[in-house]
């Protein structure tokens, strides 16, 4: 009997410390506070060859961090596949890391969610203010007009990476500045179960960069000035076509790259299976695949042919990471004071550095670290040539319609099915059509 | 929550003291021993309401709000949408409406053969394994290790294999056995359904399987001995006495099936990522893409709401003319 009682009673007590745990989740009121200053949690998004490596780089910096101010940073780092669901899930619950990492192209769309703290004037100033960053970086921080929703942290930009035993080989001595070039070296290489050319078909982000930078070219920019989704214009729907066309078309890419969206076509350089890709930042994952640096050549990304010509010309999005401070921080000014720290000039170069990126701040970029001769075509790309992409809230959405459209097209492609200006017309109509109502 | 019995300590004196109130004493030991299972249910009770129920209440809930990423910090103040996520999602005409519906319909074909197959593969494994054979044990191990793999380690090894270029799948059938002109896309294109059922059924079938052997074990031998000797062959044997005698753990084997198969989400989403090939847009990953991806919760659940509604009712309709069916032939 008493043992029954015992289970009974236990029964009861379980249920009520259940219902009481279940009452307890989050509280969502409110901006920051300062309730917990002493510590802080970072996540950070993937940036070396694997997430150890990237605890490896950050953890020092971090526990300098801790030496100079007595806050200790919880590191978690993210890899690109989860990091969005994770910031979604945190802003629903408001449970979250205090500052974070977020890839510059979502920021409209986060900004739009009202997760993370705005970078207004006063915030800037705690950070040495907004002048300190490069002009192009700040164009990819959020809504024009509105207080940026993140800063810059790593910068990077698109070039033409291309395996130089495969160019002697051939016979080709000057890699190509234009899409004909591009072409007609490709077609000379692709020979023997080698491709000119790798691309990265099922990879929706990738694709999107790839068809926004040509859309560029062709003088179409997927969202009209006020913000609606406008994929079908002609310049759109010939970008979109001249990128699987260097599969359909062109044949300088070999037909499986169509499935690839882990990087294989990086791995496929790596090995020596292509001979060029067009890629962001690409020297650590090379390093980190076996190849060694004097194995590849980069150059700027290539344009159209005539006016107005490499340099000139947009020929590569505005990549990089942008770092944010959660809304709902309960140490808001050890997040401003942790930014503070990762944006300064000695961790820039260290940081950048480590990743291969550029800084996007301009008194760290003057190191002659960032003056190789790799890293200069992506610093002056960055400085010149380079687009941001749509900075508006749907930018993400866009990423999947389109970025799946342009993917679907590539397995018409790989299928031997034509690709025409109706077929990619109409697949872009579709994608449009999945667009929220405005 | 506190209507638990009265204090102890105040009715062992009661009783001690005041032998005139033992009738009350008696109720509330009964009361006692009528609640105590309800008691012990508790904690299962309260888990329930909180990992399904109220979950499933909030969901319903936000169907009816225009839940989109700019009311995502607070949810609460999302405006309310009223009917238009369902009228969105089940305007067939629109590219919304029309997506969901092609996603249901590949769904429902999928459902039927992974279903039929895994049944069908599992009831014949069954019933070969009644034969006592050298090795019975070992066949039968190795029969369930696909249901005791992680669905996560053995999904990622079958999209290695069924890469085009490096794939194992492709190595054999075109490189080895010449039976394709261009080695085949198994990932992207058409040919990802027939991928997606390969691995569903792979990964189903020893379930029927285990199911199965347990109800064999239910039948008498005897039956079997008697209708051998009125020369009932191997074939009527089981068409007579074997799947009649199942029939109660069929009805629930297929319904569990179904279920499990229909919302099935982890498969298709190692398989192909965030943006399944159309030939292969199961439900659940089209509603995961329509909230997740688009970042519009709202059309998300009110999806979501309509599958369970469906799911209700062929369970329903399956239970009502299944147990119909068994009591005529109990009857």
């Amino acid at each position: 009997m008493r043992r029954i009682r015992v289970a009974a009673v236990g029964a009861v007590t379980l249920s009520l410390v259940l219902g009481a745990a279940a009452c307890g989740g989050g509280s969502t009121s409110g901006a920051g506070s300062n309730k917990q200053p002493k510590t802080l949690t970072y996540w950070a998004s993937n940036q070396g060859s694997s997430l150890e490596v990237d605890k490896q780089v950050l953890q020092p910096e971090l526990d300098k961090f801790e030496k100079q101010t007595g806050i200790k940073v919880k590191l978690e780092v993210v890899p690109w596949g989860d990091l969005l669901n994770r910031i979604l899930t945190a802003t629903t619950s408001g449970q979250g890391p205090d500052v974070l990492n977020i890839g510059n192209t979502w920021s409209a769309s986060l900004q739009a969610s009202g997760a993370l703290l705005p970078w207004d004037a006063k915030n800037f100033e705690k950070i040495g203010g907004k002048d300190r960053f490069v002009e192009s970086a700040l164009g990819s921080t959020g809504v024009q007009g509105q207080d940026p929703a993140a800063v810059p942290l790593y910068s990077m930009a698109y070039a033409l990476y291309y395996n130089k035993k495969a160019f002697a080989d051939a016979g080709v001595t000057k890699p190509p500045t234009t899409w004909d070039e591009l072409i007609a070296t490709g077609k000379q290489l692709t020979k023997d179960g080698k491709a000119g050319f790798g691309v990265e078909g099922s990879n929706l982000s990738n694709n999107i960069h790839q068809v926004f930078v040509l859309g560029k070219q062709h003088g179409a920019d997927f969202f009209t000035a006020d913000g609606k989704a406008d994929f079908t214009s002609d310049g759109a729907v010939k970008a979109v076509k001249q990128y699987v066309d260097l599969m359909a078309d062109a044949q300088i890419v070999a037909k499986g790259n169509a499935e690839y969206s882990q990087n294989q076509s990086l791995s496929d350089f790596a090995k020596g299976k292509t001979a060029m890709v067009l890629w962001q930042t690409a020297s650590a994952t090379f390093a980190a695949q076996g190849m060694k640096e004097d194995e590849w050549g980069v150059v700027p990304a290539p344009v159209q042919s005539g006016a107005p010509g490499q340099g000139t010309s947009t020929n590569s999005m505005v990549a990089g990471i942008n770092m944010a401070v959660f809304k709902n921080t309960k140490n808001i000014d050890g997040a401003t004071k942790f930014v503070n720290f990762m944006t300064g000039d000695e961790e820039q170069k260290i940081l950048n550095k480590a990743y291969g990126s550029i800084p996007p701040v301009k008194s760290a970029q003057t190191d002659p670290a960032f003056n190789t001769p790799g890293l200069a075509v992506l610093r002056d790309t960055l400085a010149k040539s380079s687009a941001a992409l749509p900075q508006v809230p749907e930018e993400s959405q866009f990423e999947t319609v389109v970025g799946t459209a342009v993917k679907e097209l590539f397995a018409d492609a790989a299928a031997g099915r034509p690709v025409t200006l109706e077929s990619v017309k109409a697949k872009l109509d579709k994608a449009q059509q999945q667009m929220p109502k405005k | 929550m506190t209507t638990t019995a009265p204090p102890r300590t105040g009715k062992r004196t009661v009783r001690k003291n005041h032998p005139g109130a033992a009738p009350r004493t008696r109720r509330s030991g009964r009361l006692r021993r009528i609640s105590l299972p309800y008691l012990l249910l508790l904690p299962a009770l309260v888990l329930e309401l909180l990992v399904h129920l109220i979950p499933m209440i909030i969901g319903i809930v936000v169907s009816f709000k225009e839940l989109t990423q700019f009311y995502l910090r607070d949810w609460g103040s999302a405006p309310w949408a009223g009917l238009d996520n369902y009228s969105l999602t089940v305007d067939f005409d629109a590219p919304v409406g029309e997506a969901l519906l092609s996603s249901f319909f590949t769904t429902c074909l999928f459902t039927f053969f992974s279903v039929g197959l895994c049944w069908l593969i599992g009831t014949a494994a069954a019933i070969f394994m009644q034969e006592t054979f050298k090795g019975r044990g070992i066949l039968r191990t190795i029969f369930l290790v696909p249901y005791a793999l992680p669905v996560y380690a053995a999904v990622i090894t079958w999209a290695f294999m069924f890469q085009r270029d490096n794939g194992l799948v492709n190595h054999v059938i075109h490189d080895q056995l010449g039976l394709t002109d261009s080695p085949p896309f198994w990932l992207i294109g058409e040919n990802s359904f027939i991928t997606l059922l390969v691995v569903s059924v792979w990964k189903g079938w020893p379930f029927a399987f285990l199911i199965m052997m347990a109800g064999l074990q239910n039948i008498p031998r005897e039956i079997y001995e008697a209708a051998a000797l009125d020369g009932a062959g191997v074939w009527q044997q089981i068409r007579r006495i074997t799947l009649p005698s199942l029939r109660p753990v069929n009805q629930v084997l297929i319904l569990v099936l179904f279920l499990w198969t229909f919302n099935d989400f982890n498969t298709p989403f190692v398989l192909f990522g965030k943006s399944a090939p159309s030939a292969a847009d199961l439900i659940s990953i089209h509603i995961y893409q329509s909230s997740f991806q688009t970042w519009n919760f709202g059309t998300g659940s009110a999806m979501s709401v309509l599958l369970l509604l469906f799911l209700l009712v062929v369970t329903g309709v399956y239970l009502l003319f299944t147990s119909r069916g068994r009591s005529a032939t109990d009857a």
